[in-house]
Formats: C-alpha cells, structure tokens, sequence
C-alpha cells in the first residue's frame, strides 16, 4: 500500500464557488491507497504548502496529489513544496479542478463536484505508479539570437552583448532599425525618433560582442533550449560586404528609381540601395526584382562605378548554421492594409493615407524633406481628418483588439500638423481615447486645448471625393447628429497587426501564435517575454500591440531572461524522459528517425541467450537531449519504450479509474 | 431556365415598367416566369419594423407556394427581394424558426428553394457575354450612372454585390456600350418613403444624388429598385419648383428597359414612355429608338 496525500484547493471561490471542495476531500479520503485527505482556500500560498509538508511528516506521506488549478499554473510550485518535505518531486500529480472542471461547468455544480472527484480519483490512480526521477544535467551555448533588428531587437541585443554574450541580429531588411527608423517624432516627448535610436543602432554595429546579419532570415531551428542549432539564410545582397566601404557612388550612379518601401511609396530609390541614409550596416544591397542588370542582362553600371569591386552579380544565397543558449523573438509588427474598407475607398483615393505614410510625410529626411504635402497633387493640406480604429477593435473588417498605439499617435500628428501648418484645421474622429501612460493624457489634453485639434466622437461611415476635397461623413454621437467634414486629406490610423510571416516563424521556432497569429506568451501576467518553448523569449510588438517605451522595456525584460539562462555553466533537464527496456527491444531504430531532438542512438549490449553471451543492437536515449515528447513511444512496434512520468502503466491506470 | 416570378405591389402599379422590361428580357434570355398564383405582400417595410415574425411569415407563405412547384423565385423589386431573401437565411438558419413560421402560415417552406433578384438572374448569372451576345444595339456611349441604393447591397449576407463599390450594373452598362461613370454616392439613401412623410429631409436626399449624379456627367440613371426609381423619377419638378436654381432633367431607367432596349425592343414597348421625365430625348440622341 501506498501512502497518498489528497489536498484540494478552493482557488478562493474560483474552484469552491462551483465545486463542494470540501466533498472532494472527504471522498477522495476513501479512496484506495489515500492516506490523507484535506482542503484548503488556497494550497499555493505559504500555509497552503507548509500543510502539505506537515502532512507528509504527520502521516508518513510517500505521494501527494493536489487538486487546484493547470499544471501549466502551479506543477512547479508544488513539485518544490514535495521536495522540500523530503519527497522525490515527481511523487506528484496534479487534479485540474479549476481550467477543467469549475471554470467550464459553472453553471452544473453538482456533476462539478462529480467530475472533480473522478479526476481526482484518476489522478490518485496515477500518482500510485509514480517512480522517483532523477534530473540530468547539459551544458549551455553562451551565445543569444536575437531576431529582428528593431527597437526591441536592438535593445535586447545590447543588454545580453553588455553582460558579456556573444549576440547576433538577424534582420531580413538591408538595415536594422525597423519601424521606428521610419517615424519622425515619439509621443509624449516629441523628441526625434533617428535622434534616440540612431545611436543605439551604432552602439549594436560597434559591439564587440554583436553581430548583425542584415537581409537575413531564419529558416531552420533544431536543438532546444540551451543548444539551439539555428540555420540563417543571408539572402544575396549582391554587394560584398567586406570589401564595400559606403562610400554610395552606386546609388548615385544607378539609372532605376522604383518606389522606396522605407517612404511608404511615397519616395523613390534606386535598384541599388539604402533603405535610407542612417542605414546600419550603411552597405547597399541590389533589388534584383527591378534591377535592369538583373532583368536585361545589361546595365552593369554600379559594378563599373565601384571603386573597390564589392559589387558581385553573382553572389548566391549563404546559408549559415550557428548555435545559440537562447533566442529572442523580435519581429515587430505590420501595419493593417485599410483596403478592406470600402466606405473609406478601398484604398484607392490618393489622399488617404495611413499615419506611417505621414510620418514620412513630417520626416525631414523624407520624400517631400519635411512640408506635409498631399500625395495627389502635392498641395499643402489645409485641413486635415484623422480617423482611429481602423483595422483595431472592429470585428467585421479588423481585429477585435485595440491597437494600443494609435490614439497617442494621432494625438501627436495632429499636433505635428498644427505645428508644421499654420492655420490648419484637424479633426479626430475617435471611439475613445485612450491615454494610459506616463504624459500620455497630458499629451492629448494638449492637442485639444493648445493646439485645437477638433476631436469628434463618432465612427466615419464615408469619405468620398468631390472636386479636390475629401468628404468625411460620420456621427458626432455626442450630439447625436451626423456630420460632414471637407478636408484636403484623410490619415486613418490603421491597426497594427502579426507579420503576416508570423505563423510560419512560429512554426520553425515551435512556439504558438494567438487567435490574431501575435506569438503567445507563457503566461499573460506571470511569465510575460517567455514562451511555452524554453529558451525563446519575446520582445516588442511580435507579442502584441506596443508602444516604443512598453516595447524597450519589455526587450530589457526578455534580454534579463536570456542573460540568466546563459549564465549558467549547464542546465537541469526536465527528468520526464523516455526510457527503454532494453529485455524487449528489437533494435530496429525506427524511433532514431522519429525522434525530432537527435536524441536516440543505437548502442550494442551483451546478454545471456540460451547460456551463452550474445552481442546485439538496442536503441538508447540520451536523457540530455530527450526533450520528453513522446512521439518514440507510439513508433515503438514493441511498445518498448516509455515516457517516464507518463508510462502506459500510468495511462491505464487514469484510463481505468475514470472509466471503470 | 424557369423562375417562379413575384411582381409584388410596385411592379404591378408604380413600377409597371420595371415588370414589363424583365418579363421583355427575360423572354429574349429564354427565361420562362411563371407569376406565383395568389401571392401576397412582401411586408416591406411596414410588417418588419411592427413584428419581425409577422417580416418573415409574409414572405414564407410566397415561398412556400413557389416551393410547391420546385422553382426558384425571381423578384425584380429590391425590396421584395430583400425580404424574401431574408426569409430564406432564416428559415435555412433556424430549425425553430422554420417551425414558428410553418405554425404561423399554415404552410411548409423548407427552404429547398430560394429567391434571386433580377440583377442577379439577368447580370450576374446569365454573365456578360451573354449580355453582350443577346445586344442588337449598342448604348453609344452613353453616360450613365448606375444608381443601386441599399436593399440590393445591405445586409452582407443578402446583398448580392459589393457593399461600398456595387458594380454589377455599371458592368452591364458597359457591356451593353454605355459608359458607366464613377461616382460615389452608388449606395446613398434614396429616403425611401420620407420625400412623401417628412418632405424636407426625402427630398434632400433626393437632391444630394441628382446633383452628384449631374457633377460627375451623368447624363441618365439606371436603377434596379421601383422605389429608388419613383424618388429620383418623380420628384424632380418638385425639386425644380422648391430649390432655386435647380434644373433637374435627369432621365432614370430601370437596367431593365435599357437591356430591353439593346436587345431590339422599341423603347415604348419596354416602358419608357411612362416616366415623369423625358426620356425620348436622350434615346433619339444615342439612336435607340
């Protein structure tokens, strides 16, 4: 007989509002090898746990079961509470009485309290199979990937390169920088965007400790956490960059402009390019989609120009394979495409614009140098309609959530604006306006008071064109009336959304995406940069919509996380590992190409067959790679293999005392 | 090609011309209709806005009867269209609801049948090259704009084109040699009834689309519903009479008479002798007599 300990949590009402927490306990009292049985308000507190270790002295303990809330939640936190009562830590199982039973089934509370005691009871018939497991240890690569050379990939690059790790960016554009390059001023302070990333850009080219690889995507990621294998394709950028200095005599020289994606369109560029001029690294690279040479065959201007030969037409795709201790996922965000809205064109009136391409419009290095001119026929717009939500919080064309970002936006273009031409007129037509952050309401309280920007309550119904002007229809639900605006241009403030490569990144890391595709973190208040995948953390807006400050701030945070996984020399590993039995095993090794971490070998055993020693072929796990997935265990044709903790014993054993 | 075909109230009075031109095209299309024997009211708008069962039983019961006979319903009117095709989501989307309104009618529409509009049967089924095919003459360039109003397009899951940029009957405008112009109030509110209840908000209404309509070079309208057609046909010398310097002469057509009127029908005889204004003149000007 065993000697089980039953502790059931109340989860305050979470779990005792629905289910009889007290029943449960007194039930599972009398349950086969239940030694103990009590419950508690809430089990994950100090008192909480100093009940379960007394009760594992008091009653001579050997296993324990607590009934509370997922083990994503708390498992940790009771597996240490056992140990430090002198029980083996996977003595230990875990009832879901709050995400599976109380949370879902509130509105039954009696088959609530049913089927809590037969998880329960399904979670005492498995704990009594439990064996003791032992952790193993592996060494950790002291080195960071950090992808994405935005704000937030810069900052978390400088962090862990500052504490003394060897990082490197990849970034798929030529340039770091990322969307805050593009922006002109920031809100609250309207202090200059180049003027406070632009040095912190330099900082990351001249880190001895970094290494950016511009135009460059991750492909392929093997390994886990501590040893990732990482495999980088650095796309061609048809410039060698060892030998090219930047000296841009190529720019200059090349005969094709095509629309410039860093000036929203806006602007041109040449087919061999800068993104712009504060580029890092400052290196050109060639379109080879609009670059004559690449399309005709002739041309060859830039190569002719250069004066040190680092233009190469022939360089081909590199691929680079590197390993990492931890991954930072930096992405950032794209911009929602206002197209799927046709009461405001479809896209199509030249003078809608998003805030993006106004912020090129403001930007003294951008295609008009700085005069807030309208695209159609660049004219200098009189007055001017902001429109927010666009894309955010509507759920017929958008997405449900808000965008965080775009009431303080338009409240500082609005204020540009105001500024940039005097004697303008803007109108804002808001849902809400939301200002939560430091000097944020300030900020929009200035707008309208100081600069008298004019908001109006009230969702725009249609713009459309008559003469050159733009007519803005709405409601002022203030009033209650509709209203119509003429205006010289229109800048929506459309939502930010995922990258629309999110899914696949997600993919290649094996981390999860939400419902809107934004990566997932581990837990929404507690472990806020990490992932459910160890080792990648999350910086900046990849996760959700984020300003510049709550994008930094996080990256310092995912940077702290990384810096203390690579402090360490080597790392536990999780003890739940599969497990052979070698009596049974063919040595057919079809779980060696199974296995997705490498982490099944073949090894020669001797044994006694018939009185006499053979030597023969079985598979072997290497308890440092096994990352505890399982897939081995269904592959094994002699079901010979285990996954300790969730042996098929143990399986059974849940299986039968639910459905017997 | 068979319709169970449902006039309802306007295309049997006010929009006579609009049940002429679809039964004349229809025939030149090869289509057979078959008016629904002993239909009643759609209940538009009246039965919705008072009791919303009373808004999908009315349409049931000429579903029903349709049903019978295995045909889909074609309704030309915008409205009929609108409530019938609402009817149909129901009835297709509920259990219950089909039961509440068999109890109510007495009848058992099953939804095994549904009801298209005449832009959808003639335009956006039959196709363009048909459309083109079936053409003797030609529109001569024509400017027309291509009015569509809001029962054709709104709701989403009723409308049968684009919400914002419905482009079904400019494309038969083209199609048929006109030149559809561009413009932006496609979808603006006629006012319906209010030019009758509430004159200075209907017919204000009314005005905003002429005038757009004459900004932008129309020199007709073509329209797909008998009310849109009765605001924009009727109330012009109203207009003309109540807003100083206005001089409204804007002939409408249902897309109806103009089809007819390509594929070879004399104008009279497609009902365009019977509007308020001229529209004699514009069709000697594009030789479409």
């Amino acid at each position: 007989m065993r000697r089980v300990g039953v502790f059931v949590c109340h989860c305050g009402t979470n779990i005792n509002g629905v289910v009889d927490c007290e029943k449960v306990a007194k039930t599972a009292a009398g349950f086969p090898n239940v030694a103990f049985a009590t419950d508690y308000k809430y089990m994950c507190t100090e008192p909480g746990q100093d009940l379960i270790k007394n009760a594992i002295k008091e009653h001579n303990l050997d296993r324990v079961v607590v009934a509370s809330c997922s083990p994503r939640m708390h498992e940790p936190t009771f597996r240490a509470c056992i140990e430090s009562g002198g029980l083996n830590p996977y003595l230990f199982e875990m009832a879901n009485l709050r995400e599976q039973c109380s949370w879902v089934h509130a509105n039954n509370k009696e088959l609530a309290t049913v089927k809590a005691i037969d998880l329960v009871r399904k979670a005492v018939a498995k704990v009594v199979k439990n064996e003791p497991l032992q952790k193993s240890r592996i060494s950790i690569t002291k080195r960071a990937l950090v992808i994405g050379g935005g704000v937030a990939g810069i900052q978390a690059a400088l962090d862990i390169a500052d504490a003394g790790n060897p990082v490197t960016i990849v970034e798929k554009e030529p340039s770091i920088g990322g969307r805050m390059a593009q922006i002109d001023k920031t809100f609250p302070t309207i202090d200059c965007s180049a003027c406070i990333l632009g040095p912190k850009m330099v900082d990351a080219a001249k880190h001895p400790n970094i290494e950016i690889i511009s135009y460059a995507q991750v492909e392929h990621v093997d390994g886990y956490v501590g040893n990732f294998e990482v495999t980088i394709r650095k796309k061609a950028r048809s410039v060698d960059l060892k030998k090219c200095t930047g000296c841009g005599t190529c720019q200059e020289k090349c005969p094709t402009k095509v629309d410039s994606e860093f000036d929203m369109k806006l602007g041109k560029r040449k087919a061999i390019y800068t993104p712009f001029p504060q580029a890092v690294p400052n290196k050109p690279v060639i379109d080879r989609v609009n670059c004559t040479k690449f399309k005709t065959g002739k041309c060859g201007i830039c190569q002719k120009v250069c004066p040190v030969d680092a233009v190469d037409y022939e360089q081909q795709d590199e691929l680079i394979i590197e390993k990492y201790g931890a991954i930072v996922v930096a992405t950032g965000y794209q911009q929602f495409d206002h197209s799927a809205y046709g009461e405001y064109g479809y896209g199509k009136y030249p003078d809608v614009i998003t805030g993006l391409h106004l912020e090129r419009l403001i930007n003294a290095s951008g295609p008009t140098m700085g005069k807030i001119k309208r695209p159609s026929d660049h004219k200098i717009p009189e007055t001017v309609a902001f429109i927010q939500c666009v894309g955010s919080r509507d759920e017929a064309k958008g997405h449900a959530y808000c965008s965080r970002t775009c009431c303080m936006y338009t409240a500082k273009h609005a204020t540009l604006v105001s500024e940039k031409i005097p004697g303008s007129k803007s109108y804002v037509f808001y849902m809400d306006v939301r200002t939560p952050g430091k000097g944020y309401e300030e900020f929009y309280k200035r707008t309208t008071d100081e600069y008298g920007a004019q908001y109006i309550r009230g969702r725009v119904s249609k713009i459309y064109e008559k003469g050159d002007k733009l007519v803005v229809r709405g409601e002022d639900s203030l009033i209650g009336r509709p209203v119509e605006v003429e205006v010289d241009m229109v800048v929506l403030a459309v939502a930010m959304e995922p990258q629309s490569d999110a899914g696949e990144l997600a993919r290649i890391l094996g981390i999860s995406v939400d419902k809107d595709k934004w990566f997932t973190e581990a837990h929404p208040k507690l472990k806020p940069v990490e992932t459910h995948t160890a080792g990648i953390f999350l910086a900046g807006a990849a996760q959700g919509p984020k300003d510049i400050p709550d994008s930094v701030a996080q990256a310092g945070a995912a940077a702290s996380k990384a810096i203390g996984l690579l402090s360490k020399v080597e790392m536990e590993t999780d003890a739940m590992v599969s497990s052979v039995d070698e009596s049974r095993c063919s040595g057919c090794l079809i779980c060696k190409g199974i296995c997705p971490y490498k982490a099944i070998d073949a090894k020669m055993i001797q044994e006694r067959v018939g009185g006499k020693m053979v030597e023969r072929q079985v598979a072997s796990v290497n308890k440092s790679l096994c990352q505890g997935c399982g897939a081995c265990t269904v592959a094994c044709r002699a079901g010979c293999l285990n996954l300790l903790g969730f042996t098929n014993e143990q399986i059974l054993a849940e299986v039968e005392a639910v459905c017997l | 090609m068979k319709y169970a075909y449902y006039p309802g109230c306007s295309l049997h009075s006010t929009g006579i011309e609009y049940d002429i031109s679809s039964k004349l095209v229809a025939k030149r299309m090869g289509i057979e209709l078959k008016e629904i024997p002993d239909w009643n009211c759609c209940g538009a708008s009246a039965a919705h806005t008072t009791n919303h069962m009373l808004g999908l039983a009315l349409p049931a019961r000429n579903l029903a009867i349709a049903e019978k006979e295995g045909l889909d319903v074609l309704a030309p009117c915008a409205a009929c269209y609108n409530r019938m095709k609402t009817t149909e989501l129901a009835v297709k989307a509920s259990e219950q609801t089909k039961q509440k309104i068999a109890n109510i009618t007495e009848m058992d529409y099953q939804g095994n049948i549904g009801v298209k509009t005449a832009l959808e049967v003639f335009v956006k089924d039959a196709g363009l090259e048909a459309v083109k095919a079936l053409a003797t003459k030609t529109l001569g360039g024509m400017k027309v704009a291509a009015y569509y109003g809001c029962l054709l397009v709104r709701p989403h899951d009723v409308g049968i084109d684009d919400m914002e940029n419905p482009m079904l009957m400019d494309d038969m405008v083209t199609a048929l040699g006109g030149e559809a112009v561009q413009w932006p109030f496609k979808t603006e509110c006629c006012g319906a009834s209010l030019p009758t209840a509430k004159g200075k908000v209907g017919l204000k209404l009314v005005y905003d689309i002429l005038s757009m309509a004459q900004s932008v070079g129309a020199e007709a309208i073509v329209t797909a519903c008998p009310l849109c057609f009765v605001n924009l046909d009727m109330r012009q010398s109203d207009l003309n009479k109540k807003v100083s310097g206005s001089s409204f002469k804007i002939p409408i057509f249902y897309f109806t008479e103009l089809m007819a009127i390509a594929f070879g029908e004399k104008p009279a005889s497609a009902g365009a002798g019977k509007h308020f204004v001229n529209t004699s003149e514009i069709l000697a000007k594009y030789n479409l007599k």
